[in-house]
């Protein structure tokens, strides 16, 4: 934003947390001010200007605020502080680092600092004197709790530029300076291990984004298998409260095969981010044999607290994301629930009097949600390295309903649908992702099918194809014996939904609560879906329809037991062999060659 | 209200509508308490140096000269150990005829707790229903509603749950009570012996509705002052949260703001996160758990109150009657307890969780079966099987008459197993059942 004048102005309207205030000077939409209120300033940002009038949505409380109160434009838009030392923070919406504050309660206007200042970094350099910079070239790189956290020309710089000195090996503070660089103008600029850059904005400081290609690990069967998400994929997760969103985000931000894990809590249970809070700095993470926490980084808005900072956690969790893929990291995103996010700007709308669109909503929805999905995404960096961000985030649809504004809109923004449906949780079938409904559009990419049939072997995508093949015609089959009665249908269509049974009970439905059951690798996923399609494609002989049930009913418990022991164990082994045995009680001798 | 001598009365209004007055005033701060005419009323809107006022009994008879002064601070209340065994209006006035309370005066609706200052729940709270305890087990620091029609007994659970419940402090927000129900849980108090612990905040039918929304503010900042600085564990009950949000609608109504899903202002999961997210366990000792009634208008639970609801409590519990059994029970399928799995297998017995799954899913394989015989089609065996199940088990663990203890349940739980069906049906781990499987 250009301009540079400190304008001031005085309040002169208060409705709820939308604050008039008569200005003397200019001021940029989106411009950041303080409100002086008693000893406290209050953080708010411009969301209209009309003649010499602001109107500014105020990320406090506006209790006893009085007309006539001074306001100070800072002259720039809401901006996050990048730099080392964000990973294990929890954060607010704004990047106040909440640990820094004093007191059980928040305090009104207490903005705390998102970095240690003291705090030194073993720095390396990576480039040299003389070398020709431009925004996000790696100057050098710090460790980070494990990860390299390279230091970069700030994305804020339009030019090229020379390296015209560069700090040796050694310990430094954020604030030090590392390098100096210089203009083809010859000015100068010092860099240190921070900048600013304001949420709003994408960072673009890389050469291109290619379509995504490779499968993103997450543990979770009923995603891996059958509707798998990308590195540098987006995907959403909508369902009606009780249905294991929350759950299903943990498990995936606990699993999944990432450098860095951003969680923005918006709007959502306060006692779900204490859980995070509490476990991550427990858990192992399996790929680091660090603590899971020393990847992650949480911005928590839970839903009493501001509800303007709640638009600005997403914000604020994707520059943090951006920052990071800069670096050459792979970064999950999970924002649970975007749709508090979409109340927010209804709030707001609606003070401002703005004509509404669905429901009450802005109409321009649907554009915020399309571009603040597009700014995930795997990206090629300008030194041939590449990074990535996952972004998954969930909608709580209103009444259940999936045509609401939010999750429709939705819908056309991300790549992978995981629809959670209420008739799975009502029957305690977790996770409820729906087999049927949801879907992945990677699917339908060569660029991940190649990469697929090169790690999974060459079978996989027709495996998983099948598997959704006769989950279908389990179901269709279910329809007709619920219409036409046990006995009214051939014994074949209690096979048939039986062994789409078989799929749901065995890969569908997972324990997250279960040590060994919470997570699957993708090889424990190849060989358990391998297998239970072996026995899909068994011909089994039965006397009546209740031999069916009973059968099959002994086959899950079995393979559940499967499930719950260590991957090819002698437990697991054990439980394998005798579910061979059981499998001869029904299975047809028929041989392939005679048959033909 | 006494208004003290030295403050300024305002003598002109300039607009009146129903819920609102406006005026010409100096120096008034958002969220501020006035009194029009001896009606307490809230600022609600500054533009430059007109203020808009809601008055919370309404505005009829209010004239333009009605005389207005302004308290200089938002709605208080005084807290100390008086407030035990009383029962206050809206504003926290006494009207059991008791002498006012002497404390320290805090603002009501303050400030939330810092989250990374926030204890993980961890206490069971045992309420002896099975149908809570074993299926749907409550934490303190959780909050959790009632979803129930109208008919349904809930405030008599409620009671039942909160004297059982074992907390240092039971706090009421009755909102909308009718006159009956207040005397209800009056007297319930009272017979259990429970009144000194137990502090009531009374909106009833015959109070003005706009009223109402002070209650839930004025009931957690009195538990907020028994957990926070008594360190004690506060159960806040609040009955009828959709009357809450009626409330809401009215205002916003009057307000003219642009209405969302169901005629309820755009703000409603913001308006009633705020006042359920008070529900915390302190890390000094003390916690607030709230269970709250929002009553549905035919079981209709995608309509906006109960829907935001759900999104925000950490679970529900659903009455349901059975015709079977001829009783209340808590439904195994719509409820839920979010925060049951912090405690289930820790603080109960190590077969809880599984025993809990494997029944409701039975009782589901039950359900089921149901459907078929009311088609017309006949059973299996195991189908029977199911249905004899269900009866028993919603007759044993789900009414809601039901007092026994965790490890009774449990028991009962594995006593029914092995009456009506085999390990295999069963499907519970293989240790669980070695261990537990026919030890009656």
């Amino acid at each position: 934003m250009e301009k540079n004048d400190n304008t001031t102005g005085t309040v002169s309207g208060i409705i709820a947390n939308l604050v008039v205030v008569d200005v003397d000077g200019p001021v940029g939409q989106n411009e950041i001010c303080f409100i002086a209120h008693g000893e406290e300033s209050l953080m708010a940002e411009v969301i209209k200007v009309t003649g010499n009038q602001a109107y500014v949505q105020v990320f406090e409380s506006t209790r006893g605020l009085k007309p006539g109160s001074k306001v100070d434009f800072r002259g720039h838009l809401l901006e996050v502080t990048l730099g080392p030392g964000m990973l294990s923070r929890n954060y607010d919406g704004l990047q106040n680092d909440l640990d820094k504050m004093e007191g059980v309660f928040l305090k009104r206007g207490d903005y705390t600092d998102p970095l240690n200042r003291e705090k030194k970094w073993s720095f390396k350099p990576l480039a040299s004197k003389g070398d020709e910079v431009v925004a996000g070239d790696w100057l050098g790189e710090v460790e980070e709790n494990g990860m390299p956290h390279r230091i970069m020309v700030p994305f804020k710089l339009e030019e090229t530029y020379t390296v015209k000195s560069l700090v040796k090996e050694g310990d430094y503070t954020v604030d030090d300076e590392i390098a100096v660089i210089e203009s083809k103008d010859g000015e100068t600029i010092s860099v240190t291990m921070v900048q600013k850059w304001p949420v709003k904005v994408p960072i673009k400081a890389f050469q291109e984004k290619p379509r995504p290609f490779r499968l993103l690990e997450t543990g979770v069967r009923c995603i891996d298998t059958l509707n798998p998400i990308t590195e540098g994929g987006t995907g959403f997760i909508p369902g009606p409260f009780g249905t294991g969103k929350t759950v299903l985000q943990h498990a995936i931000s606990k699993q999944a095969e990432a450098d860095i894990v951003i969680i923005a809590a918006c709007g959502e249970r306060a006692n779900e981010v204490v859980e995070i809070f509490k476990e991550f700095p427990e858990l192992d993470d399996p790929r680091t044999g660090k603590k899971l926490i020393e990847r992650t980084t949480i911005i928590a808005n839970t839903s009493n607290m501001p509800v303007a900072a709640r638009e600005a956690s997403v914000y604020t969790a994707m520059t943090l994301g951006e920052y990071y893929r800069s670096m050459g990291l792979k970064v999950l995103l999970m924002a649970d629930s975007t749709s508090r996010w979409a109340q927010a700007l209804r709030e707001m709308s609606n003070r401002l009097e703005e004509l509404p669109g669905p429901d009450a909503f802005p109409m321009d929805l649907s554009a915020i949600i399309s571009n603040f999905y597009s700014r995930a995404g795997y990206v090629h960096l300008k030194n041939e390295k590449s990074g990535s961000i996952t972004f998954i985030g969930t909608v709580s649809p209103a009444g259940g309903n999936l045509k609401e504004p939010v999750t429709e809109n939705t819908r056309k923004a991300a790549r992978c649908f995981y629809g959670l449906s209420q008739d799975r949780a009502d029957s305690k079938r977790y996770p409820a992702i729906d087999p049927i409904d949801s879907y992945s559009k990677y699917l339908e990419y060569p660029e991940l099918q190649k990469s697929l049939e090169k790690n999974m072997g060459e079978h996989w995508l027709d495996n998983v194809i099948k598997a959704k093949d006769v989950l279908l015609s389990g179901k269709e089959a279910n329809e007709q014996i619920n219409i036409l009665g046990d006995d009214g249908v051939p014994i074949d269509f209690h096979d048939k939904f039986w062994k789409a049974e078989l799929i749901d009970f065995v890969v569908l439905q997972q324990d997250a609560f279960d040590d060994i059951d919470a997570s699957t690798p993708l090889e424990r996923q190849k060989y358990m879906l391998e297998k239970v399609l072996s026995i899909v494609d068994t011909e089994f002989e039965f006397k009546n329809f209740e031999q069916v049930g009973d059968f099959f009913k002994r086959l899950i418990n079995q393979l559940k037991q499967m499930n719950y022991s260590e991957f090819q164990s002698d437990k697991f082994n054990g439980f394998e062999k005798e579910l061979g045995e059981m499998l001869q009680e029904h299975a047809v001798e028929v041989k392939q060659e005679e048959a033909v | 209200m006494k208004s003290q001598a030295f403050q300024k009365v305002y003598t002109k209004l300039k607009n009146i509508t129903k819920a609102t007055v406006s005026l010409i005033a100096e120096d008034v701060g958002y969220d501020e308490m006035a009194v029009v005419n001896g009606r307490m009323a809230q600022v609600v809107k500054i533009v430059g140096d007109e203020v808009v006022l809601q008055v919370f009994s309404g505005t009829e008879g209010i004239p333009t000269n009605a005389e207005v002064t302004f308290l200089g601070n938002p709605p208080q209340i005084k807290v100390s150990d008086e407030l035990s065994g009383r029962f206050f209006n809206a504003y926290g006035q006494p009207i059991d005829g008791g002498p006012e309370i002497e404390g320290e005066i805090r603002e009501i609706g303050g400030p939330s707790v810092n989250p990374v200052r926030r204890e993980q729940p961890s206490q069971l709270i045992s309420t002896g229903i099975a149908g809570i305890d074993l299926n749907n087990s409550l934490v303190s620091g959780q909050k959790i509603p009632f979803f129930a029609d109208s008919d349904q007994p809930y405030n008599q659970v409620m009671a039942n749950v909160a004297l059982r419940a074992k907390a240092d402090k039971i706090i009421l927000g009755g909102m909308g009570l009718s006159n009956d129900d207040y005397l209800f849980f009056k007297q319930v108090f009272d017979n259990a012996g429970a009144l000194d612990r137990i502090v009531s905040f009374v909106n009833t039918t015959e109070n003005p509705p706009v009223e109402r929304l002070l209650v839930p503010d004025m009931a957690l900042t009195a538990a907020e002052y028994f957990a926070v600085d008594k360190n004690e564990s506060v159960l806040v009950l609040l009955t009828d949260m959709t009357l809450f949000a009626d409330a809401l609608s009215i205002v916003s109504n009057r307000m003219d703001q642009i209405p969302s899903k169901d005629s309820m202002p755009g703000s409603l999961y913001s308006d009633l996160a705020r006042i359920y997210e008070k529900a915390v366990q302190f890390p000094s000792g003390g916690s607030i758990t709230i269970v709250a009634v929002t009553t549905l208008s035919g079981g209709d639970i995608t309509h906006a109150i109960p829907d935001n609801t759900g999104y925000i409590t950490e679970g529900q519990l659903f009455l349901r009657r059975d015709t079977d059994i001829g009783k209340v029970i808590v439904d195994p399928f719509r409820s839920l307890s979010r925060l049951k799995q912090l405690v289930i297998g820790e603080q109960t017995r190590e077969d809880h969780p599984q025993v809990m799954n494997a029944a409701v899913r039975l009782y589901a394989d039950a359900a089921n079966a149901k459907t078929k015989l009311d088609n017309g089609f006949d059973l299996t065996d195991y189908d029977e099987r199911t249905l004899d199940f269900a009866k028993a088990y919603s007759e044993k663990l789900l009414a809601i008459d039901v007092n026994v203890d965790t490890d009774t349940m449990l028991d009962i739980g594995w006593e029914l197993f092995g009456k009506y069906f085999s390990k295999a049906e069963v499907g519970i781990k293989k240790e669980m059942v070695d261990k537990y499987w026919n030890n009656n």
